[in-house]
């Protein structure tokens, strides 16, 4: 290398470059006085009504929504009653993106059209950036149990599920408990949906793996000793599940949520026996967040897909794709819940776990410290 | 005043360096010493001595060694075969063009190559299984593993070998062979002291930058492997975007910055090696 330069010149050069990127981000693209109203509005009424609301959701036109793939949760079909039903377009970005991935993007496209406007988040996720959501209620707010929002509507639960296990009934008897999978039938069978250390799925899989294998949710060891295992007879199968490997009898039997899995078993009936089974005694609950960005590009459509996820319609949409949403109990009490598909939902037997916070923290920082070992 | 003119010529050339190597570079250096807060920490380098992230690193270094060794001993016989074919050789055409495309075969693609081939249900797999009544999976599911990233980077590291060390064999003149057999020398002895300290260099300098190439490759390996994160930049991801795990971003850029660090150390001793060998040379 010989090239000789005043250190100078370097320096203008690199000083030019960083001047000219800072001045690379581009303006926002919505200044009114309107959009500054609905990002203020902590509900419908702020706007002057449900009507008002949807009058500037149309006027923005647009809808960014981000890690929402079309078969989780039926989100598909909702992305598609919200634009028939309000003529508002949505962007759906990123859709195999992590719930990580959603805040990363709001940070980095901060002030941007093309930010996203509302979240669906993993629980860890979504307490530890309460900072960067907007309040709001809806307007069937008070059908929401107390335990399952944040008191001003910083972040509400959605939806819902249990772990589950899916199976190939073609290739795999089925089993009746976690313990089951270790046997021979298994062999080089069993997946996982995602790393426990990164997805939130997987997470859970290892948690019920724990309660069907004399652990606790307070203990969760069982559960990284039953992967150990599994991995260990030869039956756990480091690949991640998708369409594609069920339907290729790459992976016969899948943990996952069970949501996903009754999804999976529907979008390939005729192709693929995918049954779904909640283990019995090993019910692991969680549910997902729902929470505006408080930086949202559109406000107004970031309030009204609330509006609309929580409605009757959205409602039974999510229940439809196998989730249990939040408001189902208010709802079977008024009759407005679409019972068919209620009934069409995995039995469970036993009584569901739902993990604290606090032990949230704890199997993950076990899992980071223990999850490699065994698996990795 | 030309003096200055000339300097005008190299700012593309440094607005280019800045922005994709310098800034980069800063950012990750920086972040590398930042807590979530933003305040100034060590905690991430330090966490660096984390078990799993020591045994990331080792792994990463012994995967690409392994298949930088392999690749350039394979694409260097490879090649030294192509070169004896002649220069306008049809053999020689098809194997330099068959490498341009295969050295540039990763990521996401390669992996389900592989897949596809030699994965679970394929094909070869099954044929293997079902008329041979060989499984190749009998001992657990390798491929998604590290020896199953040996052997898919291997492939890559080959034909790459080839493409960087054909220059220095064509260098090497048949009348230096035939000379040194008229003095008398054996085929070792022309190896040992003509066309052996003649290579070696360039043999060294292709084997580094297959070391880099695997040492920094991560599409290939992210469509590979799903469960656990075995090398340095899989745990990289993870850092960045898991959901379970929170406020790992810098710790990811402090194991960034450890891959820097292996990097250069592994150029200082190139670096020092070169030194000898032209000596040697000499």
């Amino acid at each position: 290398m010989r090239i000789s330069i005043s250190r100078r010149t370097a320096l203008v050069a690199v000083s030019a470059v960083l001047v000219a990127l800072s001045a690379c981000s581009p303006p926002s693209s919505n200044n009114e006085a309107a959009a500054s109203d609905a990002a203020k509005a902590k509900t419908a009424a702020d706007m002057g009504g449900l009507d008002k609301l949807v009058e500037a959701a149309k006027k923005e036109g647009t809808l960014n929504v981000i890690a929402l793939p079309p078969d989780w949760a039926n989100y598909g079909e909702i992305i598609k009653a919200f634009t028939a039903k309000y003529g508002i377009k949505v962007n759906s970005a990123q859709p195999d993106a992590s719930s990580q991935d959603e805040i990363n993007a709001a940070k980095q496209l901060k002030g941007q059209g093309g930010a996203p406007d509302v979240f669906d988040l993993g629980t860890a996720v979504a307490l530890a950036n309460t900072s960067m959501f907007a309040p709001y209620q809806v307007a069937t707010w008070n059908d929401i149990p107390a335990a399952l929002k944040e008191a001003s509507g910083t972040w509400v639960n959605d939806y819902g599920g249990y772990m589950s296990i899916g199976y190939d009934s073609s290739k795999v008897p089925a089993p009746a408990s976690v313990t089951d999978l270790l046997g021979p039938a298994f062999k080089g069978k069993v997946a996982l949906n995602g790393d426990p250390t990164q997805a939130g799925a997987a997470f859970n899989g290892v948690v019920a793996a724990a309660l069907g294998n004399g652990g606790s949710a307070d203990d969760i060891s069982k559960g990284v000793e039953f992967f150990g295992a599994l991995k260990k007879a030869g039956n756990f199968l480091p690949v991640d599940p998708t369409s594609a490997t069920v339907e290729s009898g790459q992976t016969p039997v899948v943990f996952d949520w069970d949501y996903l899995n009754v999804a999976q078993g529907a979008k390939l009936k005729g192709k693929v026996d995918w049954k779904t089974v909640v283990p019995a005694n090993a019910v692991v609950g969680s549910y997902y967040v729902q929470a505006i960005s408080a930086d949202a590009p559109h406000p107004a459509a970031a309030r009204l897909w609330q509006e609309f996820l929580y409605s009757d319609e959205g409602q039974n949409l999510w229940l439809k794709g196998g989730a249990r949403p939040v408001r189902a109990d208010a709802m079977k009490t008024a009759g407005t819940l679409d019972t068919a598909a209620f009934g069409a939902l995995p039995q469970v037997t036993g009584t569901p776990v739902f993990l604290t916070e606090a032990q949230t923290k704890a199997a993950n920082d076990y899992l980071a410290a223990n999850w490699a070992k065994v698996v990795g | 005043m030309s003096r200055r003119r000339d300097l005008l010529g190299v700012v593309p050339f440094f607005v280019f360096v800045g922005i994709f190597l310098i800034i980069p570079t800063l950012v990750v250096a920086i972040g590398s010493f930042l807590g979530t807060d933003n305040r100034v920490t060590f905690d991430n380098v330090t966490a660096l001595a984390d078990g799993y992230i020591v045994q990331a690193f080792i792994r990463s270094i012994l995967l690409s060694a392994v298949t930088a060794i392999l690749g350039a001993v394979i694409g260097a016989l490879l090649g030294y075969a192509v070169v004896t074919a002649g220069p306008d050789s049809t053999v020689r055409r098809v194997v330099t063009s068959a490498c341009g495309v295969l050295a540039q075969f990763g990521g996401v693609t390669l992996a389900f190559a592989f897949m596809a081939t030699i994965g679970l249900s394929g094909f070869v797999t099954l044929f293997l299984r079902d008329s041979l009544g060989v499984d190749i999976f009998a001992g657990g599911v390798w491929l998604f593993d590290l020896p199953g990233l040996v052997l898919v980077y291997t492939y890559f590291q080959i034909p790459l070998m080839v493409i960087v060390f054909l220059p220095a064999l064509d260098g090497i003149r048949p009348q230096w062979r035939e000379a040194t057999e008229s003095l008398g020398g054996s085929t070792w002895y022309y190896w040992r002291h003509v066309a052996g300290p003649l290579l070696a260099p360039a043999f060294l300098g292709s084997t580094l930058l297959l070391f880099a190439n695997a040492f920094s490759a991560y599409a290939t390996a992210a469509a590979l492997v799903s469960q656990g994160s075995p090398i340095v930049p899989l745990q990289i991801r993870s850092a960045l975007t898991s959901e379970v795990l929170l406020g790992r971003e810098n710790i990811g850029k402090a194991m960034a910055l450890g891959m820097v660090v292996v990097v250069a150390v592994v150029m200082s001793l190139y670096a020092a090696l070169q030194r000898r060998t032209s000596r040697w040379l000499d």
